[in-house]
């Protein structure tokens, strides 16, 4: 991927960036989809004002992934795919979490169907969300032992 | 997935029942938790997992051509919405060109698994609410739709018809023949359902003002497809982010502003009519003769008869279907407009010949989260009602 740097080239940017400069680390462009790698730190803040922000209106949560880069540190990729109805427009928020204690802020309070999609990414990647009203296991059994999706995590199982 | 029944405490007067994962109305193995007070739904809380098969992380440990039979099984309804939404994201993320042969015949056949899907769905949330003929008249269409996915692919259900690149084999001679003929007689059946359903009094006394979902919440919570559009928004992948040249074809998005049972089943009924005006459009464009596979050597296999007779066709064949190929590293995220609503294939790669992340963003799973607020304050009966009208498959939500 192409980290495309440093012009705030489009208003998504140069809004998050306005309000505080930090609030965006990277912007990466592939494929015509374009990334916005967000610090830990302002993934709440910045959720909040991507959805209620009456111009961009990311209202749409499509989706939330993790992907997991065993042994780089840091270790798990958030991704979280947004979807403006009224700009038809897209956008990815890539959120980097070290590997030792992986926690992360819930956003179910920003956008409600993040609840069952950070309940997948705690059974399956162990990656825990902070202010989650019921963070269980949604699709292995309570008792199950280890996340499956993880890269240390054998194909057929421990046997 | 919690596989016992917790009682609630300090309400005296409340009981708990546990619905499924054996019941026939919840289309598979769903589980609800459901908390009544009388026969008034107090709290839902769905159960799943009980299908999941670890797709996802079977996906790591194959080549990427060796993923298209896996898209099939997740939702089995509508296994061609699934084999197109994968390889578009592959083809995205190797940046091929698909000829336009091939992407009208996509569109053919990705409508004709729409009309299937919802053939299924109709019968089904119908048997659910006691009228049994409707479910009779569907499935007749529905298999000749499924002798229709044999004659072109080879198979009625597990098509695996798309590849990377574009399509597995030639249609036969005489497939647009036979789903002329089927697009002959299936309006008078559209409108023998209709007959059957829309106006019966029992019908609408099942699902008007059943399952209200107003269109914040429906965008709150994600829901997408005629469930989102029967709650008044227009959201349509193949329309906002069109693919696979659908922006070449002419069709109207039906909505409708209740938001109840009987809203999502007008506009999934209606939905069966346009798709039959896209398969009627895209007969008219499928070129008779070219390409259905991209030139891309070293990622999409050669024609057969090259790989016969040319030494390199033959290596080519034999490095793919032993090796596979590699990628560029990068992450893409694709989605298609399937019969449940947005479904999205994210491929993550490494730049080795396996995908280092596939995340199905499956329709159904988002949906059903949108259960217990159609649900709770209702009668017990209503349940049966909103399971059917989100139309989820199984398969898709635990993977």
């Amino acid at each position: 991927m192409e980290p495309r740097e440093p012009e705030n080239d489009d208003a998504v940017v140069r809004k998050l960036r306005e309000r505080s400069p930090q609030a965006v680390s990277e912007v990466l462009e592939f494929r015509g989809e374009r990334t916005l790698v967000i610090p830990a730190a302002h993934l709440l803040t910045t959720a909040e004002f991507l959805c209620s922000d009456a111009e961009l209106q990311f209202s749409f949560l499509s989706d939330i992934t993790a992907v997991d880069h065993f042994p780089i540190e840091p270790r798990f990729d958030l991704n979280y795919h947004l979807l403006s109805l009224t700009r038809r427009e897209r956008l990815r928020l890539k959120v980097r979490v070290a590997g030792g204690d992986p926690v992360i802020p819930s956003v179910v309070n920003v956008w409600p169907a993040a609840n069952w999609h950070e309940r997948e990414i705690f059974d399956l990647f162990g990656v825990r969300f902070e202010g989650h009203p019921e963070l269980s296991r949604i699709l292995m059994p309570d008792d199950w032992e280890g996340h499956p999706l993880r890269k240390d995590y054998p194909v057929e199982g421990y046997r | 997935m919690t596989t016992t029944v917790e009682t609630v405490t300090g309400a005296a007067e409340t009981m708990v029942l546990n619905m499924g994962p054996q019941h026939p109305s919840t289309h598979g193995v769903l589980r609800v938790v459901l908390e009544l007070n009388g026969e008034r739904v107090v709290k839902a809380r769905p159960v799943i997992g009980y299908l999941h098969t670890g797709i996802e992380k079977t996906c790591e440990a194959k080549t990427y051509s060796q993923v298209i039979p896996l898209t099939d099984r997740i939702d089995y309804l509508a296994p061609l919405s699934n084999n197109l939404c994968y390889c578009l994201a592959v083809e995205k993320l190797l940046g091929l060109e698909v000829p336009k042969r091939a992407q009208y015949i996509r569109v053919l056949l990705t409508e004709l698994t729409r009309i299937s899907s919802h053939l299924v769905w109709v019968g089904t949330h119908a048997i659910d609410l006691g009228a049994m003929s409707v479910f009779l008249y569907s499935f007749r269409e529905r298999e000749e739709l499924q002798k229709i996915f044999e004659m072109v692919s080879g198979q009625r259900m597990m098509t695996s018809y798309f590849r990377i690149g574009g399509l597995a084999l030639e249609p036969p001679p005489g497939y647009l023949d036979r789903i002329q003929r089927f697009l002959d007689v299936f309006p008078s059946r559209i409108q023998e359902y209709e007959d059957l359903l829309t106006k019966n009094r029992i019908w609408m006394g099942r699902t008007q003002g059943v399952g209200t979902l107003s269109a914040e919440d429906a965008i709150a919570f994600g829901v997408s497809g005629p469930s989102l559009r029967g709650s008044g928004v227009a959201y349509d992948v193949r329309k906002f982010f069109p693919y696979s040249s659908y922006e070449e074809f002419d069709f109207d998005v039906p909505v409708q502003t209740a938001g109840d049972c009987y809203a999502r089943y007008l506009v999934r009924v209606a939905e069966l009519r346009e798709s039959m005006k896209i398969v009627r459009q895209a007969i008219e464009k499928i070129p008779a003769e070219g390409p259905i596979r991209t030139n891309a050597p070293g990622i999409v296999p050669p024609p057969r008869e090259e790989m016969k007779t040319s030494i390199e066709g033959l290596i080519y064949h034999f490095k793919i279907f032993t090796e596979g190929f590699a990628t560029p590293p990068g992450e893409v995220y694709q989605a298609v407009e399937s019969p449940r609503g947005e479904l999205g294939f994210f491929v993550a790669s490494d730049g080795s010949a396996k995908p280092h992340r596939v995340k199905v963003r499956a329709p159904s799973f988002v949906n059903l989260q949108a259960l217990p607020r159609l649900v709770e304050g209702r009668l017990l009966a209503d349940v049966v009602a909103c399971i059917g009208t989100i139309d989820i498959v199984l398969g898709e939500v635990d993977r």
